[in-house]
């Protein structure tokens, strides 16, 4: 289950998608946030679902993979579709269970708030899958800079996030290493009631707190003698180049977002 | 170039000195070995030659230049080192990132830093690798990639702090043999520190430590002359050494030679 779970993954590819500056694509994600809430009647959200398509297509991947990777942010999606069939008021009565009652407006407003949150979720899962976290830390390191005049530490938080995401398979193999070992020792992590399961975890976590801190500090010195001092007189080696493609992507962006407005009612 | 004056450092609480009041001088183009077990001093060493330990008494001068606050940032700039431990002086995200990160820090332009990455990967034979993540690589590939982001520096001296010890035995193979490579082509001066003293057999000077002070010192002949010293120092001596112990003169010899001499 957790193996084909899409979120936050990255799967490299060649798609005009991939080739986006990142910068373009988080900047069109929030845009696309604004956008969704232009629809509202059926010819918005038909032309929505239709851009999501396309932009899923374009990317290189199918729906189904999508729909397979996000199934369980999809069943948490249907809870609020109920919460909102029963609990919107308004409109004609459709069914009349006695203590309930489901009215025609609940109903649609149910699949439109649903639409809009499963469009969203699978927008920014293809900006996820597209993008490197590497990229992403970088575009968001670039579209902060502004912040820096009000002493935001923007470099500092975008070489944490970075040396953090290199970090991770590191620490998993650990995490393994550790499970292995203190199961050799005879704990068991997969029985027993929820509390137990739960205090099972503390002699996994003790361990890989200990090496992660370990590992911060050697990281630090070998940070310093390799020069680190921050962010003053530093260059950087990785560089964006925003070319014509992602003009031209924001722009198709913006005139959509147009067109929902312009179809509104 | 380097040279030690009676350094002495003492850490807070502890009674004995981790250093003793040695003296050394490492001469450039050379490649020395600084070989003792754990607790010896040798890592403490290259901890105050880096400058990450700054309460020692005692003199260093690098290029005839004394090593003090002021003068560490620069100073600093002639060593480049490798630790010990291969994940955790991986800093950048792919290869090529990692061995680009400290002349980011040097403020060059991209086009130098494209050169000189390129460059030192290539010396490395890691080129083939530049775009893959530091989990994807072995052990001993981790270790290249960060001779590669030392050199790239262009450093007058290669410290390599235990660099080979976390490494399985073909990752050690490739890391010495890549290191002799460096040494016999471009001069490059090695420090080399290991326990292992059958990793030192490159080296042009030996230095033995044990309990902070240095034992011995001289040419690999001349260290393997006294076989109770090393024993002493808690070193175990190759087993080339003792066969030639038991059936020849005693006296230093690599595997090969031994072979032929047998």
């Amino acid at each position: 289950m957790l193996s084909s779970m899409l979120l936050g993954r990255y799967i490299p590819g060649n798609s005009i998608v991939h080739k986006l500056d990142p910068r373009a694509k988080l900047i069109s994600v929030l845009l696309f946030m604004i956008i969704v809430f232009f629809a509202n009647h059926w010819v918005g959200y038909g032309l929505l679902i239709l851009f999501v398509l396309s932009v899923t297509k374009l990317a290189g991947l199918s729906i189904r993979f999508l729909f397979n990777g996000l199934k369980l942010i999809f069943i948490l999606l249907i809870f609020t579709f109920l919460m909102h069939l029963f609990l919107t008021k308004g409109g004609t009565v459709l069914i009349d269970g006695g203590f309930f009652t489901i009215e025609s407006e609940g109903l649609i407003t149910g699949i439109y708030i649903t639409i809009r949150l499963v469009l969203l979720v699978i927008i920014t899962t293809l900006m996820t899958l597209t993008t490197s976290p590497i990229e992403l830390t970088d575009a968001i390191e670039k579209l902060c800079k502004p912040l820096k005049s009000i002493k935001v530490p923007v470099h500092e938080i975008a070489m944490m996030m970075s040396i953090s995401l290199r970090f991770i398979p590191t620490l998993m193999d650990e995490t393994e290493k550790i499970i292995k070992a203190q199961s050799a020792r005879g704990s068991t992590f997969m029985t027993g009631s929820l509390i137990k399961r739960i205090n099972a975890l503390v002699p996994i976590f003790i361990p890989l707190f200990m090496s992660a801190f370990k590992r911060a500090e050697e990281m630090a010195v070998a940070m310093e003698v390799r020069g680190y001092q921050g962010d003053a007189g530093r260059t950087h080696y990785r560089v964006l180049s925003w070319k014509n493609r992602d003009t031209i992507a924001l722009i198709v962006l913006l005139l959509f977002g147009a067109l929902l407005l312009f179809v509104r009612q | 170039m380097i040279t030690l004056n009676n350094i002495a450092f003492k850490y807070r609480d502890d009674e004995v000195y981790a250093l003793d009041h040695i003296s050394i001088r490492f001469n450039s183009g050379e490649w020395t070995s600084i070989i003792g077990h754990n607790g010896s001093g040798k890592s403490t060493l290259v901890k105050i030659i880096m400058g990450i330990i700054e309460e020692y008494e005692g003199d260093i001068y690098v290029d005839g230049e004394l090593l003090n606050i002021e003068s560490k940032q620069t100073l600093r700039r002639k060593f480049a080192i490798v630790f010990q431990n291969p994940d955790n002086q991986f800093v950048g995200a792919t290869v090529e990132d990692d061995v680009a990160f400290g002349l980011e820090n040097l403020g060059l332009d991209r086009a130098e830093m494209v050169k000189r990455t390129e460059h030192a990967l290539g010396l490395v034979n890691m080129l083939d690798f530049r775009k893959h993540e530091p989990h994807r690589l072995s052990g001993g590939q981790k270790q290249r990639v960060a001779i590669a982001g030392a050199l790239a520096m262009k450093p007058e001296v290669l410290i390599l702090d235990e660099a080979t010890s976390m490494l399985d035995p073909s990752g050690r193979k490739e890391v010495l043999s890549i290191l002799s490579e460096l040494h016999e082509r471009l001069d490059t001066t090695i420090l080399f520190i290991t326990h292992d003293l059958t990793e030192i057999a490159e080296s042009d000077k030996v230095i033995v430590m044990n309990n902070g002070q240095i034992v011995a010192e001289g040419s690999l002949e001349e260290v393997y002359k006294d076989k109770n010293l090393l024993l002493e120092s808690n070193l175990k001596v190759p087993y080339t050494m003792e066969i030639s112990d038991a059936l020849l003169d005693g006296s230093y010899m690599t595997h090969e030679e031994l072979v032929r001499r047998l």
